[in-house]
């Protein structure tokens, strides 16, 4: 049995060369000649990594005549946001609650300030 | 309510660290007394809709804890570790460990620094190095089943996606 390969935005912005296309074609849509000549790597290594960004969907591939462009889908991104939320809303919570203890901290303390 | 007191969370991918950045309307030695002193302590590091109860806290270098998060349906998630060093009101260094864990191993090691700011304010950096990106990535994700976030199913299937 194959472990199949986790395919997400996680994985996809994964790798800094990945991360590097992304912000590549975000400004305009390329074709794989154009984005490969950007980079110091093969182009079979760019092809990889772009077919990976597609699995995990966050490039779909365009035929536009003779021409394939790879176009950016931002959505998926959403999720790297969202996925930190629940660590957020504990801390948030948390210190909330710490915000408050530390003005009562101060009130306590000059309350027995005034006492003496 | 609006607060000049923003949080910074950063959590890059494939990582096995993460931090917890938040500046206070106090100076840092109030601050580390509210972190290291179990009748502060157990007044705001409880989750939401969860009663925190200390079983010991001794929060000085060479020192141990055990608290206890309990759900409103009698769920206990218990929590222990040593700690490296607590320097006032600089520094504390401790390792954490989830009791729920299938097996024991899976410790982190958090490092809490405070600093000073003008104004009698002051900032705490947290600083947690896991034993392993799925540690990490598994304990953001056991927040929801706490409770703490609504429509979690969405998220879980992301994760669960390999």
């Amino acid at each position: 049995m194959t472990v199949a390969a986790r395919r997400d935005v996680f994985q996809a912005i994964a790798d800094p060369t990945r991360r590097n296309i992304i912000g590549l074609i975000a400004k305009k849509p390329m074709n794989l000649n154009s984005i490969a000549g950007e980079f110091d790597i093969s182009r079979p290594a760019i092809s990889q990594h772009i077919k990976i960004l597609t699995e995990c969907g966050l490039v779909i591939i365009r035929q536009e005549g003779r021409e394939r462009y790879c176009e950016v889908q931002l959505e998926p991104l959403g999720a790297v946001a969202d996925w930190l939320e629940p660590l957020r809303e504990l801390w948030e919570h948390r210190f909330g609650k710490l915000d408050h203890l530390l003005g009562n901290m101060h009130a306590s303390y000059k309350n027995k300030k005034k006492k003496k | 309510m609006i607060t000049k007191n923003q949080m910074q969370i950063k959590a890059e991918p494939g990582r096995q660290e993460l931090f917890v950045v938040r500046e206070f309307d106090a100076p840092r030695e109030k601050v580390y007394r509210a972190f290291t002193d179990p009748k502060l302590v157990v007044q705001w590091l409880g989750p939401k809709n969860m009663t925190m109860t200390i079983d010991y806290y001794d929060c000085t270098t060479g020192g141990k804890y055990r608290y206890i998060h309990t759900d409103p349906n009698g769920n206990a998630y218990g929590f222990n570790g040593v700690v490296h060093e607590a320097t006032e009101p600089e520094r504390v260094i401790q390792t954490f460990e989830f009791e729920g864990m299938p097996e024991r191993g899976h410790v982190v090691l958090d490092s809490a620094v405070f600093d000073d700011l003008p104004d009698g304010r002051s900032k705490v950096t947290i600083h947690s190095v896991y034993g392993s990106v799925a540690d990490r990535d598994g304990m953001i994700q056991s927040g929801m089943e706490h409770g703490m976030r609504e429509g979690f199913d969405r998220l879980d299937d992301l994760l669960d996606n390999q």
